[in-house]
């Protein structure tokens, strides 16, 4: 400390225990760093928050079920107060699954508080990841934390699946053993990894014992970490912000954490807990009671997966029952190794890689804070909406028997049509949503140009009649003509002057994703529309004029 | 979209220009002036703010004794009954309202009370290029005062052992279970196992089984046998019986039925769940997985679905009083197919 000044007195009770922690631990600097630091707000940037605090939610009530969750797969008789089941043989795993619901007071709410949050914790990421892609947040510097992100999301299905699997009900057990059916189609090893896993043949008696580690130790830790280096990340580079008047790439509008932000965040904590409770007080999830023990002669129709597995096996069910093969007395299972493998990998391959992938066809190397509209970046939005309808496609497919009855069609149909809207519904969705994409950005530009219609027509004195537009504020102008907008960018030579046919492939993907693009309103333009008060205005004509008079 | 030329460098029709060339910018008005709310300008809209705040935490203080009350107050004569789910039902409310009282409540004062006037922070960039460089030089410096470079035996060893010291880490794992063996060719089956209800474990006579019907059978002893669940899981079959006629046995399976009962694996050929759903008008065997669709007319083979191989069948005949025996274990592995299958 410095000798010269007069040393600092606390005149507070806060300062005083502020000054108690700071002298031993440190940490005004921290308050100073953080305590005023500034967060955008949007609705969109609610989601990683519901996940995040429905992982908290999972926390809580994971560990009061591990009070009284017994993993063991011995053999005992029910004895509880669960009279249906009564004297029936099932493992300890299960046994104590029902005293959670029937014999802990509030065992059965914290079962559904879990399970319940454990569904939403999957879709709030999912969402949350869709809002990130969308606008464009995963681009520099923010791409090692979109692939935090997404392994996150990896982390979140293992967890659930695993969580999943414990109560050892007939349900969890016919996922397990679709599980070990996958394993074992996987060449050379499949068979030896499926027997290492369970101890032996399937079911065995380690297999739960051994989820569980994974489920309340391993992966939590995992996820964990990854969440703190998440928000670690999210910190270093300030939250990202769209676009509008006073926000730019170099500055961050919003509320300071103290006190505002914090009160609203932390009290949204409460409400996702609120929404959870709710649910939990109000929707049966998963009644272990009426399944059974695990069995492996019984099973019941229509049963279905948490929704955030559904959609591998749903792939297990759109593959066609063919490419099985038997080369030199070794069986090649393509039918189950394909559909497990592929469309999963397909769908994390590109998700993982997709900010490098973008960088690289616009060449954009640039740090980006603002956030796009989706509407502004057509053809990112068109393969987003490709992707989801890819995925949802695998999704409704693991409910095919059940679209089946409901609509009394045949099951055969709903796997052709299915099949057929696996290949077909991405570039449907792809073409209509990149045509909404560029024709909304055409209204912007409008908008921008002639004001909102107001729906007055006025004749004018010499007989032609006008409808009046209302000319923006410049606010609400700024907002529709600020963006960012890529143009095509040429195969461009290298520096002995070659074309390499990287960059040939990396030139016709420019012009794919942005050679119908709709330029944003230009000053001049503004100008020039004034100046004739009103006239029609087509984006792509005028666009075209300005370049050719280049 | 479609592809207008072969992308060389100096296609004619579009130039990149944003963010490269002089565009001429909008200007930028700035934030929009900032609307007071009706608490920032009246004392009586502020009052009553801070009533509703304070009204919100007291719904919170009633769902927390509503807990309570559910907690303690529900006597549960009979679990699975009305009463348990009035239990939760209390619970869930109770915990709903205590929270969404606090956090509505703690929302509604930072939106009403606290202040909302935005703050604009400057960006600074991550790191500076300067501290970069310096960053650079102290690596490139910490590696060469090693002399890793200048001494290749030291890292070629070093690189070696390090790439074999995790492999003891792997084996260790070795003894997670044993391996497979040919226990995934065998079954309890054998040459007059009697077939048996699941899972009472009775002896089924052939003149039981009418036709059209489809009995979910185990083998004998399965019941008292040590891994029950490991070889239940390979061994349970369905017994059916059709008119003779619908039946075409392929050369070599003409006996492995019984006057129209034949015994089919349970266990489905895709990824092994039981194939539990059977349809007498058309013989079709359904596993409700994944819809692999098995025609017992044609010797179970697979007609839709995602499964390739059909169903094993497993060869019975009649003993001596009358009941169905198997013949002999399956001819062929049941359940997924698996590498060393073949
Ligand atoms: C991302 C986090 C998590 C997810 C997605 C998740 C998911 C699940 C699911 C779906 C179940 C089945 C619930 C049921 O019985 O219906 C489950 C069970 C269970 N989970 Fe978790 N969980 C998570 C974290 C945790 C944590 C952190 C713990 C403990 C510290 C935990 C402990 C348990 C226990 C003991 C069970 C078995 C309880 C029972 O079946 O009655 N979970 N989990
Ligand atoms: S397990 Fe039978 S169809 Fe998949």
């Amino acid at each position: 400390m410095s000798t010269s000044t007069a040393p600092y007195e606390p005149k507070t009770n806060v300062g005083r225990i502020t000054n108690y922690v700071d002298q031993r631990v440190g940490g005004s600097g921290m308050v100073r760093e953080f305590g005023r630091k500034v967060f955008p707000d949007h609705w969109t940037f609610m989601f990683g928050e519901v996940a995040l605090y429905s992982f908290v939610i999972l926390l809580l009530s994971g560990t009061f079920l591990t009070f009284f969750f017994d993993p063991s797969m011995a053999e005992t008789h029910y004895d509880g107060s669960y009279v249906p089941l009564k004297g029936v043989e099932m493992s300890m795993a299960y046994a104590s699954s029902l005293d959670i619901s029937f014999d802990i007071r509030g065992g059965l709410f914290m079962r559904q508080v879990h399970h319940w949050s454990a569904l939403l914790f999957v879709a709030a990421m999912s969402v949350h990841m869709l809002r990130v892609f969308f606008t464009g947040a995963f681009r520099k510097p923010r791409e090692l934390n979109w692939v935090v992100g997404a392994t996150l999301l990896i982390l979140g299905l293992a967890e659930g699946f695993t969580g999943y699997s414990l109560p050892d009900d007939l349900l969890s057990g016919n996922g397990l053993r679709i599980i070990d059916g996958v394993i074992k189609s996987i060449p050379i090893v499949g068979t030896y990894i499926s027997f290492f896993l369970f101890g032996g043949e399937f079911p065995g008696t380690v297999i739960i014992p051994r989820l569980y580690v994974l489920h309340i130790l391993l992966i939590p830790a995992f996820i964990l970490l990854m969440i703190a280096i998440h928000l670690f990340m999210v910190v270093v580079h300030k939250h990202t912000q769209f676009a509008g008047p006073g926000r730019t790439n170099n500055n961050v509008v919003g509320f300071p954490v103290g006190p505002v932000y914090a009160a609203k965040a932390g009290g949204f904590f409460f409400i996702v807990f609120g929404v959870v409770a709710l649910m939990a007080g109000m929707f049966t999830i998963n009644p272990i009671w009426n399944y059974g023990p695990y069995d492996p002669s019984p099973i019941s129709a229509g049963t279905q997966p948490d929704w955030y597995i559904g959609f591998v096996d749903g792939a297990l069910r759109l593959m066609p029952g063919v490419w099985e093969f038997v080369i030199f007395g070794y069986t090649l299972s393509l039918n189950v190794l394909l559909p497990a493998l592929v469309p999963a990998g397909i769908l994390f391959a590109l998700l993982f890689l997709w900010p490098w992938l973008e960088a690289w066809v616009t060449k954009d190397k640039r740090e980006h804070h603002l956030l796009d509209r989706p509407r502004n970046a057509p053809t990112r939005t068109a393969i987003g909406v490709a992707g989801v309808i890819y995925y949802c496609v695998l999704w409704a497919a693991a409910s095919s028997d059940l679209i089946a009855t409901h609509f009394s069609i045949s099951l055969n149909d709903v796997i052709y049509w299915l099949r057929a809207l696996f290949i077909l519904g991405p570039i449907i969705g792809f073409v209509v949503s990149k045509r909404i994409a560029l024709a909304l950005q055409r209204k912007d530009r409008e908008i921008a140009l002639h004001g909102r219609e107001t729906g007055r027509i006025v004749r004018l004195p010499h007989g032609e009649f006008i409808e009046v537009h209302e000319p923006l504020d410049k606010y609400k102008q700024y907002k529709l003509v600020n963006f960012e907008s890529h143009d095509v960018l040429p195969a461009q030579p290298n520096a002995e002057g070659k074309i390499t046919k990287t960059e040939k492939a990396r030139g016709l993907l420019s012009r794919i994703f942005f050679e119908d693009r709709v330029a944003p309103a230009s000053p001049a333009e503004i100008r020039a529309a004034h100046a004739h008060g009103h006239g029609e205005v087509e984006g792509e004509r005028e666009k075209k004029a300005e370049v050719s008079g280049h | 979209m479609a592809r207008r030329n072969d992308g060389s460098p100096n296609t004619p029709d579009r130039v990149g220009t944003d963010g490269h060339a002089e565009v001429e910018r909008f200007h930028d008005p700035g934030l929009p002036p900032h609307r007071p709310r009706l608490a920032d300008k009246d004392p009586r809209a502020a009052k009553r703010a801070e009533k509703q705040v304070a009204i919100l935490f007291l719904i919170s203080i009633v769902g927390t004794i509503l807990f309570f009350v559910g907690y303690f107050a529900i006597e549960i004569d009979e679990p699975g009954s009305s009463d348990l789910r009035l239990q939760n039902l209390l619970l869930g409310l109770g915990t709903a309202f205590a929270m969404f009282g606090i956090g509505i409540g703690i929302v509604h004062w930072a939106k009403t009370l606290m202040p909302d006037h935005e703050v604009v922070e400057s960006r600074k960039p991550v790191t500076k290029e300067s501290e970069r460089a310096e960053a650079e030089q102290i690596l490139g410096d910490i590696i060469e005062e090693t002399g890793i470079k200048r001494r290749p035996l030291i890292r070629n060893t070093m690189l070696v052992a390090m790439i074999l010291a995790p492999f003891p880490a792997i084996a260790i794992f070795r003894d997670l279970g044993p391996l497979p063996g040919d226990v995934l060719r065998h079954t309890m089956w054998d040459e007059g196992v009697r077939l048996t209800l699941d899972p009472t474990g009775t002896p089924i006579r052939a003149s039981d089984v009418t036709i059209g019907s489809a009995v979910h059978v185990i083998p004998e002893g399965l019941n008292e046998a040590e891994h029950k669940l490991e070889e239940k899981a390979k061994a349970v079959v369905l017994l059916m019986r059709l008119n003779p006629e619908d039946l075409s046995p392929s050369e070599g399976r003409e006996d492995w039925g019984y006057e129209g009962i034949v015994a089919y694996s349970k266990i489905c050929t895709h990824v092994g769940c039981p194939v539990a759903l059977y349809e007498q008008q058309t013989h079709h065997l359904l596993c409700p997985c994944h819809q692999s669709t098995f025609d017992l007319t044609q010797e179970c083979k697979v007609i839709f679905g995602p499964a390739v191989r059909p169903l094993p069948q497993l060869p019975i005949t009649v003993d001596a009083e009358g009941y169905l025996v198997a013949q002999s274990d399956f001819t062929e592995p049941v359940g997924p197919s698996f590498w060393e299958r073949g």
